[in-house]
Parts: structure tokens; C-alpha cells; sequence
């Protein structure tokens, strides 16, 4: 069953007196617990497509259905919601919340869910677990590495057990080693609860992790194929 | 709760630049509720004096009298009835005749108010006893005040020249029985208390008085052919110099005040644009944009939260300080009722005043910044596109 059904969207933005199409007739779909991404040059529309799947952007024509739920049709409540609750994101620059602890970044999802705080405290800390980081709980994101902070990010990400994991240029700040190291530590939360993550890179150490390849040049989708061995 | 927590934690974490706004804020704070108390402090000595001093509890007037109009002095007397008389021995009134004379001091004549009250009255904080502790029955007490323009001290005698009621004028000589330091000007300022006997006699007015003033445990209600005059009424004039003062400080408050705020207007403005990533942060997280307005909005105020806490660790041990000590002003000369120590008065509304009027604008001041949030596009925000 498909929890992402994108039909003959488009988006454009306004340029001056005219207006640019960052997406043109995309028609895509994706089920539950693949690991997928879209690729392609600067400009391609990677992004866009992305923060329209999460909800932060909306489509200019066509519809996009995430969770059963019209991208185009939700109000900034509905869709603040939407994104609490089955969407978690990994941005390039990690966005750590700069004066709260690795706890408290990790915690801030479950804070608007009120769940009681025995139960985030667990949840925090099974988040921290998975990405190898309990021993810096109480680090303020400026103590951390860029790998550190990125796995910060994915736990923050993960920890509301989300539905979707949209990852934009998760490594574009990384070293290789770093890369890989998280980008394994997705691999196996994708695997182990079935989360749909979906990337947005022109990194070629990520597009090796991923099953579906979705090639996009200038708005369009050009190549949509499998990838995994 | 969730936008308060977070709040607190970002002002926080934010450091030098919370301090300074808070800093100042409290500043406002302290001086707020430091001149207002001065102020209620004054206000509160001022009323308490000018009724020990000068009005009792009240006053009755004879029909005729305006204390503002000399020339209805002269008609302004009437008997006092034994009902007034029985309650004068019981020390619930005093009455007292007024009239105008001419003294002259070292050659020079100076009109004053000729007081003529009980010397053994217990109402008024008045040393009228030092009337009897005198041998001469033609002896007066005078303010300090008084008795530095006419140059006249203690035992000095002086002539002095009035009209009885008929309008014969007559003349003798009065001798200074004592000279009494007071904060109510209208007490001292040309006038000249003498035995109410005394000058009846002179003014052959036997048992009439001009007003009486009633005392703490009067409770005879109105007396027939007296108009009684309340403490409003008498007050009056008060009240409308500690207004005034008042709106000047408001003045100087407002000041303060609209420093400080701008220092939080403008935190908050170059937060919005600092930490646009942040806000687009928020919002993917699932807040949505009018939570993260809320949340800006609650964080400028919680400014005034930090500022009242601040203020309370270096005001209130300098308020309690200046409490038990007050603030001298010397002897001030100023033709208005104040004291030569004034003890500040912080009443619990005043505090509560202080606290609701700074954070209500710390807020409002946060929130006009903060509507720009509701404005962003997420997806620019998360770029830090915004200019």
C-alpha cells in the first residue's frame, strides 16, 4: 500500500513577472519501508519535491497524498500535525536546536505529542541508543561533530517513530567515514522498523545505500529504477 | 507550558544579550516601584500630617467661611451650642476662632491668621499646652517656618494689632511661648495660635468659633448650623499635587520604559532574522506558525519575568533598606506638605501594577516582531532566505 501517491504535480515559483517551474508533471508513489532518493543536479528539484512530500511547501497543480492525508487541502494546523506525527526530517546543516541539550533536541517532537516524561525519557534514550549516542545527553550541540550532530538529527527524526523520513543532503557536510556511518545507521532503522526514508543527495556514497534511484533533470523525473544488490 | 519552558530555555541560552535587555528592564522595574512608593510614601505622610497637624478628622464650618476668601473671615463665627460644648469636654472637637491681625517685628508689619484654639485640646498635634506653660496670657506658638521670616524666637515679644468684632481696632504687645516644627505649611506659614479664650476676649466673640475639628472618636454626625467639611474636601488640594507628581513621574517612568523595551523590540527583531533556520526548524518539528509566533511573542515577555526576578534580588533589600532608614530631603521649604523624611510605601497593588504594566509591553512589544513568523515560508525560512 502506498503511503505517498504524487499525481501530475507541478510547482512553480514566481520570478519576476513570470514564474519558474521547479516540477513538472511528477508522478511518483512509494510504499511503506523503502529506501529511496531522489538525485540529480542542482536546480533539479530535489528539494522541492521533498519539502512538498513533507508538507512545508505546497504544489501548484496536481495533487500530492501522504498518509491518506491532501498536501493542497491542509490547513497549517492540519499540516503541522501531519508532520508531527509521520514525518521526521534530516536537513544538510543538521538544524539542532543551538541552546538545548542532545536530550532535549531528541525530546522536542514527543513534547508536542504530551506524552508523559517517563515515557519520553525512554523513547529519547532508545533514539539515542540506535544512533550510538546516550553518552552525550547532556552535550549542548556546539560540543558535537558534524557526524555527532547529524546522528542528533536522525534521532530527533526518529525517535516519534515516523512514518516517513525525508533526509535533504544528509552528508553533503560529512567526511566519508562519517557519511557511511550514518548513513548505515539509516539502513538499519529502515530495516529494522520498516520507516520510509527518502533522500534528496547528488552524494554518490548515498545513492550505493539506496533501493530506488529517481533521477531528476530540470522538474521532471527522467529515470525511476531499482538499485539495491 | 511548552512555549513558556522553551521560552525561558532560548532567553537563556542566548546569554550577554538577555542579560543587558533584562538588565535594563529591571531597572525600569525597581525605578517604577521605587518612585511610586516615594511618591504613596509622601502621600501617605502628607495626609496622616495634614490631619494631625491641621483638619482632625474632619471639619465644621461656620456657613460663611472660605479658608481661600479673607474677607468672609471677619463674619465667619457663630456660638457653639452646649450639644458642641459637652462634646469638646469629652475631647471629640475642638473649636477654633480665626481672625486677622498685623504684627510688627523689628518695625516692619506682616499681616497674619490669629488661631485661637483650647490649649489643653487633644485632637491636633498642635503644642497649644506650651500656651500655658507661659505666664503671659497673651502668648502664642508659632511654626519654625513662621518664625524664620519674622525673625522672632521663644520668649521674643511682639506687638500686635487686630479688630474686635465691632470693628474697633486695638493693640498689645504677645510674647513667643514656644516655636513647634511642622510638615504642614498651612499650619505655620503666617499664622499664630493663641488661647481660645484669649481671643475671644479680644475679640469679644465669647464661646464662637470660626470652625471646629473633629477628633478620631467623634461620631455625632452633623452639628446644626455647621457645614461639615470632610476629608476629600480638605484634602483636596493634596491630592491634586500628588496627581500631578504623579503624571510627572509617569513621565520619567514611561522613559525608562520605552528604553527598555526598545532594547527588547529589537531583540526580538534581529532574532527573527538570525534564527530563521530555527523557525523553519520549528516548524518542520510540527509546530505550527502560530505556535512559533506564541513562542517568539512569550520569550520577548518572559524578558519581564527575568527583569522582575532580577529586580526583586537587588530591590527588594534596597527597598527594605530604604524603608527602615527613608530619604531625608533636609528641611525643604517648598510650600507643599512633605516631610523631612519620607519613608517609601510599596503596597502590594503597586508592586502587582509594576509587574502587570512591564510584562503586558515586554509582550506586546515581543509580539509585533513575532507576526513577521506568520509570514515566512517554511521552506525559506529552513534557508535562512529571508531579508
Amino acid at each position: 500500500m502506498d503511503i505517498i501517491k504524487i499525481n501530475d504535480l507541478v510547482k512553480r515559483f514566481p520570478v519576476g513577472k513570470g514564474h519558474f517551474t521547479a516540477l513538472n508533471k511528477i508522478n511518483l508513489s512509494f510504499g511503506k519501508g523503502e529506501f529511496a532518493g531522489f538525485v540529480g543536479p542542482s536546480g533539479s528539484g530535489k528539494t522541492t519535491l521533498l519539502n512538498i512530500i513533507g508538507s512545508l511547501d505546497t504544489p501548484s497543480e496536481g495533487s500530492t497524498i501522504v498518509m491518506d492525508q491532501s498536501i493542497s487541502e491542509l490547513s497549517h494546523k492540519q499540516a503541522a500535525r501531519l508532520r508531527n506525527m509521520y514525518i521526521g526530517f534530516i536537513f544538510q546543516t543538521y538544524n539542532l536546536l543551538p541552546v538545548y541539550t542532545v536530550f532535549e533536541n531528541v525530546e522536542f517532537s514527543l513534547l508536542l505529542q504530551n506524552i508523559s516524561a517517563s515515557e519520553r525519557k525512554k523513547a529519547v534514550m532508545e533514539a539515542l541508543k540506535w544512533v550510538g549516542l546516550t553518552d552525550k545527553v547532556k552535550s549542548k550541540p556546539n560540543m558535537l561533530s558534524g557526524g555527532e550532530s547529524q546522528r542528533v538529527a536522525i534521532a530527533r527524526s526518529m525517535v516519534k517513530k515516523p512514518e516517513i523520513v525525508l533526509a535533504d543532503e544528509p552528508t553533503a557536510n560529512l567526511d566519508s567515514k562519517n557519511s557511511h556511518h550514518i548513513l548505515q545507521t539509516m539502513e538499519t532503522l529502515n530495516k529494522e522498523l520498516n520507516v520510509t526514508f527518502i533522500f534528496a543527495t547528488h552524494d554518490e556514497k548515498v545513492m550505493k545505500y539506496l533501493n530506488r534511484i529517481i533521477t531528476l533533470e530540470d522538474g521532471k523525473v527522467v529515470s525511476d529504477k531499482e538499485n539495491k544488490s | 507550558m511548552i512555549a513558556i519552558k522553551l521560552a525561558f530555555k532560548n532567553l537563556l541560552g542566548a546569554g550577554l544579550r538577555t542579560w543587558l535587555n533584562v538588565s535594563v528592564l529591571s531597572f525600569a522595574f525597581v525605578l517604577i516601584i521605587f518612585y511610586n512608593g516615594m511618591i504613596e510614601g509622601w502621600n501617605r505622610q502628607g495626609r496622616n500630617d495634614t490631619q494631625d497637624w491641621e483638619i482632625g478628622q474632619g471639619q465644621f464650618w461656620h456657613p460663611e467661611y472660605d479658608r481661600y476668601d479673607f474677607f468672609t473671615i471677619r463674619d465667619s463665627h457663630a456660638r457653639l451650642s452646649d450639644e458642641i460644648n459637652t462634646q469638646i469636654n469629652e475631647d471629640k472637637l475642638t473649636p477654633v476662632l480665626i481672625t486677622q491681625a498685623t504684627i510688627y517685628p523689628q518695625g516692619r508689619n506682616q499681616g497674619v491668621v490669629l488661631r485661637g484654639i483650647d490649649p489643653q485640646q487633644k485632637i491636633l498635634k498642635l503644642p497649644t499646652s506650651d500656651l500655658d506653660n507661659i505666664q503671659n496670657e497673651y502668648s502664642v506658638i508659632i511654626g519654625k517656618r513662621m518664625a524664620e521670616s519674622v525673625k522672632l524666637t521663644a520668649g521674643d515679644k511682639v506687638l500686635i494689632r487686630w479688630r474686635d468684632k465691632n470693628g474697633t481696632f486695638d493693640a498689645r504687645e504677645i510674647q513667643i511661648a514656644s516655636i513647634f516644627s511642622c510638615d504642614v505649611p498651612p499650619v505655620d506659614n503666617g499664622q499664630m495660635y493663641i488661647s481660645l479664650n484669649v481671643l475671644q476676649e479680644m475679640l469679644n466673640l465669647e464661646n464662637e468659633a470660626t470652625l471646629i475639628v473633629a477628633g478620631k472618636n467623634y461620631t455625632g454626625g452633623d452639628i446644626k448650623n455647621w457645614e461639615f467639611k470632610d476629608l476629600t474636601f480638605l484634602l483636596a488640594d493634596f491630592d491634586k499635587l500628588i496627581q500631578a507628581k504623579k503624571g510627572g513621574a509617569m513621565i520619567m517612568e514611561g522613559f525608562m520604559l520605552i528604553i527598555a523595551l526598545l532594547a527588547i523590540f529589537d531583540t526580538q527583531v534581529l532574532s527573527i532574522f538570525r534564527r530563521q533556520k530555527e523557525i523553519g526548524t520549528y516548524i518542520a518539528l510540527g509546530l505550527t506558525r502560530s505556535q512559533v509566533v506564541g513562542l517568539f511573542t512569550v520569550e520577548g515577555g518572559a524578558h519581564s519575568i527575568l527583569a522582575a526576578l532580577l529586580g526583586a534580588a537587588y530591590g527588594i533589600p534596597l527597598f527594605l533598606y530604604l524603608d527602615s532608614i527613608g530619604i531625608t530631603f533636609g528641611t525643604p521649604d517648598m510650600g507643599i506638605t512633605i516631610a523631612e523624611t519620607i519613608y517609601p510605601y510599596y503596597s502590594l497593588g503597586l508592586i502587582i501594577t509594576a509587574i502587570v504594566l512591564v510584562v503586558l509591553s515586554a509582550t506586546i512589544v515581543s509580539y509585533f516582531p513575532a507576526r513577521k513568523i506568520s509570514k515566512m515560508k517554511p521552506t525559506d525560512a529552513l534557508r535562512g532566505k529571508l531579508q
